[in-house]
């Protein structure tokens, strides 16, 4: 492996100024686990890598009335170990699961994912659908970025040189809600999606019409997509095969996939439908449970 | 070159220090410093298991962490498991079911059954498998693991 | 769930030691981490070696500038094929395939061009393994490129780009007058095809293409050398054979066999990939030109993009049967990608293909041909899956066609004792149809499968195993149990299923046998483990070795009772002699060292009759009409295993080789782009079965004894990887109405079938 130096700040103010210092040739270390096997590769060399994940704000885990905080370097495991978020948000506990193995999940976190800012990560599309809030520390300051604009490329984000992501904030979630993720692989475990959804639903009182929903993609763009057509169509519509079905179409619609080892262009377009129309079915489930 | 650290260790209940360049894995680190080759390197990128050990009683892929990253931490190895008065009931167990042919993912499934049994003591045929789908094997089917895996499970609970 | 079927059937068991299920003897080193694996060996003074692999699929060398590498701090040594001997042309035997010697030693260091990515270039020696691969990195190769030729089809075409100047095809032993890249085409035939057609009432022909796949052994390769300073050299490393790595290294170094010893460690895995050599020799150069030990290691990616892997394959299948059923004639087109240098296992595949069955009137045609691919190596059944994926998906309509059920068909048309094979050979006692009366008696095949996009396959194969040479030596110690020495690198539990004949010739126990792998300095010669040959062959070895030993302790029983030798016998590991003189075995230990020399055992085999292995698997899936994907509800394997010595380890084998079967049909596939870089070179997209992949996979023993061999033993390990891509596919014909010809039958593929044909909604 390339060589490179190690540091571990103590708090965000000293690793920004790490990480701006180096400019752009630090890589900040979360969980590792895309990041050390980038380095051995050679898709990345920095020259310094800034270990982030005993800053103590980026491992803040809190639920409360005002909606989740998910510090940027919460493992995987944590999320779904507590029931509460694996209720109320639920693709993003769905998500947590399924990233790699068990042994990944230990380490791997949602804000690294975020990060890697690979077109099929499995939690950005939970995150677009819940609505979260990507906060991030810079030499100026922190500023708020919606997850649905923070990906700008396949491994390109809107960070700039010194600035870090800190965590993740969620709204809180409305009565009759509901959220899944699901996404299409090969076997069963252990892939990279080849199409990846995530649904956020939130129904009348009756549970039979849609109030709200907010779809995401993944692995069928340069970045996850954020589906508004499709999502804002479903407001007000009854919740139907007609309705659900429609949306599925409308998010095809906006799907710009590739060729390639995990599936073709012709597969993840049909797919996309498949998947958009039983994800919102699941959500719509939870959502009235 | 960038310098060399110390880290100070837990490994296996031992108090461990070793000197370590930044860019060395904790399993590198295991095994050709510390020369316990128990962890085996199968994939380098996770996606094998074999390398599987313990970090502070997680199970997480050693070729994916830096060594410089354990200052500090308690790791277990599948050289701790056995104790000096006999094998751990999951080895017992593996043995019994003939669930290794080659034996080189063995460790690997081995420490993450111990991270699946501490976690859920009584798992299911499928839980079992959902959690150890991070453990390759390419000798065996799975079949006589999953069995081990399930009895080591009642073995346990036995107090065996 | 297990089933057991003796074809012998007495109350009692016939076999004391032989059908029980001790623990391995390696088991408790392995369950701890302490059994030493290649790549765990540590020498004093040992430094780590890096190889340089080609980024082209298809190059002609022009120059190769090491400067800057040897001039990293650290750097002790950096070699290239300029350092191994100069290899002439002649062909030597692997064990398992042969090969011209020159394609050997340019495979393990290019020579004048790269074949494929990933080909090894040259290799550097540092201090640190981190020093030396950055400082292969700055090793100028400078190169050619050519266009790259990726698939059998292609490379067959006039015109095709031409990766050897001196290979000409071998026309059925004429040589073309110009270079190809088809290095062989031969053909089997009996009888008159075109009458057998002819007399057909239905005759179906479809073409077939398999993708590229790897053995995926979780261990990387690895060697370490050290080349001491009297000109020997010793290479520690996991391979399927000592003995053949000793003859490659020796071969490519340019030294005599008996300068090179090598020490066999622990194995994780082969399957048929670790027996040609790729570090050895160059740990071995490595270290001779710098005084150090050598480690070289490979990473995934090397393992998949430079070795392995068993070839993908264009094959053309034309069968016929009458009226009722009755096989009247079958032809096949067969050819394989050789990789990089000719020697594909076409050969085994033409043997195979229709060797499940009574063909009267047959032509087999076979194509080895050299693409721009890693060269191609043994995989467990090498050749057999591709074929037999073929010929069962057409046997399968046949019956659809004459609506008969697809095991009758099987137990109709199945070979037994006095069929010929195509390619010439006439079978001894085969037990094909005792593995599909097995599979039609099973709870499996008589429980009806409901619900919809469900459907049942199943699939024959047929592999004939190989005898070879084997050797071992067996000391009796005073304590009454025998140390056993023997040749055969343990892949998979073997050294129990030896030791246990021995044990069962000599009235022991298992436990009573410790039995070690030797080095080729500490054993005699024994050929690769492979081929399904080890329990047959090592075990035939061991049971020599007990005889052997049998011999002397009669003798010395004869010499301390002071009666002659030939009122002595051995039974059930006693001595008897006359007038109620008795000895156990453990008694006689006991006074050997008193009483007069050492008691060795010298065992050693080259059978002949290893006796073909048949088997019958059938597979229940779920198909997801809209995605594609193929779910498996359940599985059973039945399989002719002569006798069971360790049946906990033959189940083992039949399990672990359907669940490669189950991934080589599924979703393994070498995906290449158009300049031949393999995409997909880790475990994250070459996707083996994870265990949330696969149900429990049941097995049925069947026992016909193997009349070659004296404890009745059938090679067990390769038959069971043939039949899953086909019953797969039968299966999935049943779930959802289309005939894949095509592997992998990954998501994209079956959808893309599901959505030419329109038939998502149709269920049988």
């Amino acid at each position: 492996m390339r060589d490179f130096e190690y540091e571990a700040p103590q708090t965000v103010a000293e690793a920004v100024a790490v990480l701006g210092r180096f400019n752009g040739q630090a890589r900040p270390l979360a969980g590792g686990t895309d990041l050390i096997d980038q380095i051995r590769v050679g898709r990345h060399a920095p020259s310094v890598v800034v270990d982030i994940k005993k800053l103590p704000e980026l491992n803040v885990l809190e639920l409360t009335e005002s909606g989740l905080r998910l510090g940027a370097a919460v493992p995987c495991y944590r999320i779904y170990g507590g029931c509460d978020i694996n209720q109320k948000y639920a693709a993003l506990a769905d998500s947590a699961r399924i990233i790699g193995g068990i042994q990944i999940q230990s380490r791997a976190s949602v804000g690294g994912n975020l990060c890697n800012s690979g077109p099929a990560a499995d939690s950005t599309p939970s995150l677009i659908a819940l609505g979260a809030v990507a906060v991030i520390a810079g030499p100026n300051g922190t500023r708020d970025v919606p997850v649905e604009s923070f990906c700008t490329g396949p491994g390109k984000n809107v960070l700039a040189p010194g600035e870090l992501l800190v965590e993740l904030k969620f709204p809180p979630r409305p009565a009759h809600s509901g959220s899944h993720y699901r996404r299409f692989i090969p076997r069963n475990e252990m892939d990279i999606a080849v199409v990846g959804v995530g649904v956020s639903v939130v129904l009348d009182d009756s549970c039979e019409k849609f109030v709200s929903a907010r779809i995401a993609l993944g692995a069928v763009g340069p970045t996850p997509l954020f589906a508004t057509v499709a999502g804002d169509g479903l407001a007000g519509k009854s919740v139907s095969e007609k309705s659900i079905a429609a949306a599925a179409t409308a998010a095809q619609a906006i799907a710009t996939p590739i060729d390639d080892m995990r599936g073709t262009k012709e597969f993840r377009l049909h797919v996309t439908g498949v998947l958009v129309r039983r994800v919102i079915e699941e959500a719509v489930k939870r959502a009235r449970e | 070159m960038a310098k060399k650290r110390v880290v100070t260790t837990t490994i296996n209940g031992q108090s461990t220090e070793f000197l370590c360049e930044p860019r060395q894995t904790l399993l590198e680190i295991l095994r050709d410093t510390l020369r316990l080759t128990g962890a085996k390197e199968g994939c380098s990128n996770g996606n094998c298991g074999a390398c599987t050990v313990l970090l502070d009683g997680r199970p997480v892929d050693s070729c994916l962490v830096l060594g410089v990253e354990v200052e500090g931490a308690k790791i277990d190895t599948v050289e701790g498991v056995a104790k000096a008065d006999g094998l751990d009931s999951i080895q017992q167990a593996f043995l019994e079911n003939a669930a290794l042919q080659c034996g080189i993912c063995t460790p690997g499934f081995i420490m993450s059954t111990k991270a699946l049994l501490a976690e859920n003591p009584d798992p299911t045929e499928h839980e079992a498998r959902f959690y150890l789908a991070g453990n390759l094997c390419r000798c065996t089917g799975y079949d006589k693991i999953v069995r081990a895996v399930l009895q080591a499970a009642k073995a346990k609970k036995s107090g065996n | 769930m297990a089933t057991d079927i003796r074809e012998t059937t007495g109350s009692q068991p016939k076999y004391k030691v032989i059908g029980s299920r001790p623990i391995r003897h390696d088991g408790t080193d392995k369950v701890t981490g302490r059994a030493i694996y290649g790549a765990d060996v540590q020498l004093n003074g040992m430094i780590h070696g890096v190889i340089l692999r080609s980024p082209h699929a298809h190059a002609r060398i022009k120059s190769i500038d090491t400067s800057k590498a040897e001039a990293v701090p650290g750097v002790r040594a950096v070699v290239t094929c300029k350092d191994l001997a100069d290899p002439g042309d002649r062909r030597v035997e692997l064990g398992e395939g042969s090969i011209i010697l020159k394609h050997l030693s340019a495979n393990v260091l290019a020579r004048d061009k790269v074949l494929y990515r990933g080909h090894a270039v040259a290799a550097v020696a540092a201090d640190s393994v981190h020093v030396a691969d950055e400082a292969a990195k700055l090793i100028r190769v400078e190169y050619e490129v050519l266009p790259p030729v990726l698939t059998v089809q292609e490379a067959m075409k006039p015109g095709a780009p031409l990766l050897h100047e001196d290979v000409f095809t071998d026309e059925m032993g004429e040589k073309s007058k110009q270079p190809s890249n088809v290095a062989k085409h031969f053909r089997h035939e009996v009888g008159d095809i075109a009458k057998g057609f002819a007399e057909a009432a239905v005759v179906i022909e479809r073409e077939f293409h398999t993708a590229t796949v790897h053995q995926g052994y979780i261990e990387p390769h690895n060697a370490t050398a050290i080349w001491n300073h009297d000109g020997h050299v010793t290479v520690w490393c996991s391979t399927q054979g000592s003995f053949t790595v000793r003859q490659q290294v020796a071969e490519l170094c340019g030294i005599p066999i008996s300068h090179v010893k090598v020490i066999p460690t622990e194995i994780g895995g082969g399957f048929g990939g670790k027996i040609s050599v790729y570090l050895e020799p160059v740990a071995a150069i490595l270290s001779r030109k710098c005084g150090k030990p050598v480690k070289v290691l490979m990473n995934r990616t090397d393992v998949l993009e430079g070795t392995g892997p068993t070839p993908g394959s264009f094959i053309r299948i034309k069968m016929g049967a009458d009226a009722s059923g009755k096989i009247t004639a079958a032809e096949a087109y067969l050819a394989y990608e050789a990789g990089g240098f000719p020697g594909s296992p076409v050969g085994a595949g033409a043997m195979c293909v229709f060797a499940c069955y009574d063909v009267p009137n047959g032509r087999v045609d076979g194509y080895d041909v050299v693409v721009n691919k890693p060269r191609t190596n043994a995989y467990r059944a090498p050749g057999a899956t591709n074929a037999a994926f073929a010929v069962e998906t057409v046997v399968d309509e046949i019956c659809e066609a004459l609506k008969i059920n697809p095991l009758n068909f099987r137990i109709k048309n199945g070979a037994k004792k006095g069929t010929r094979r195509v390619d010439g050979p006439v079978f001894p006692r085969v037990g094909m149809i005792e593995s599909v009366k097995a599979i039609k008696n099973s709870e499996h095949w008589k429980t009806p499968l409901k619900g919809k996009y469900r459907g049942r396959g199943v699939a024959s194969g047929f592999w004939f195993n190989c005898g070879l040479k084997s050797a071992c030596s067996a000391t009796v110690n005073a304590d009454g149990t025998v140390g056993l020495v023997e040749g055969s690198t343990d892949i998979g539990g073997s050294r129990t299923g030896i030791a246990m004949q021995l044990a069962e010739t000599l009235g022991i126990t298992a436990a009573e046998v410790t039995p070690t792998v030797g080095d080729t300095d500490s054993v005699g010669y024994t050929d690769v483990t492979g081929g399904s040959r080890v329990t047959f062959a090592t075990g035939w070895a061991a049971h020599e070795a007990a005889l052997d030993i049998q011999r002397q302790m009669v003798t010395r029983a004869a010499k301390i009772w002071e009666v002659p030798a030939k009122q002595v016998k051995y039974i059930d590991g006693c001595l008897i002699g006359p007038e109620g003189k008795r000895f156990t075995f453990k008694e006689l230990a006991a006074q050997i060292n008193e009483t007069g020399e050492p008691i060795i055992g010298r065992g050693a085999a080259d059978p002949q009759q290893p006796g073909g292995a048949f088997a019958t698997h059938v597979v229940d899936v779920e198909v997801d009409p809209e995605t594609g994907k193929v779910e498996i509800l359940r599985y059973t394997a039945s399989q002719d295993v002569g006798t069971a010595i360790h049946p906990s380890y033959v189940e083992g084998q039949i399990q672990g080789g359907a669940v490669q079967g189950i991934g080589w049909g599924l979703n393994e596939e070498y995906f290449y782009d158009a300049a031949g870089t393999m995409k997909n070179s880790s475990f994250l997209d070459y996707r083996i079965p994870t265990c949330l992949d696969v149900p429990m996979i049941e097995t049925i023993l069947v026992e016909v004894p193997n009349p070659g061999h004296p404890y009745g033993v059938r090679g067990v390990g390769e038959v069971p990887i043939i039949p899953p891509p086909a019953a797969l596919a039968n299966a999935i014909y049943k779930a959802v109405g289309v005939r894949m010809t095509r592997l992998p039958m990954s998501p994209p593929n079956v959808l893309h079938e599901i959505l030419a044909k329109g038939s998502s909604g149709q269920s049988r």
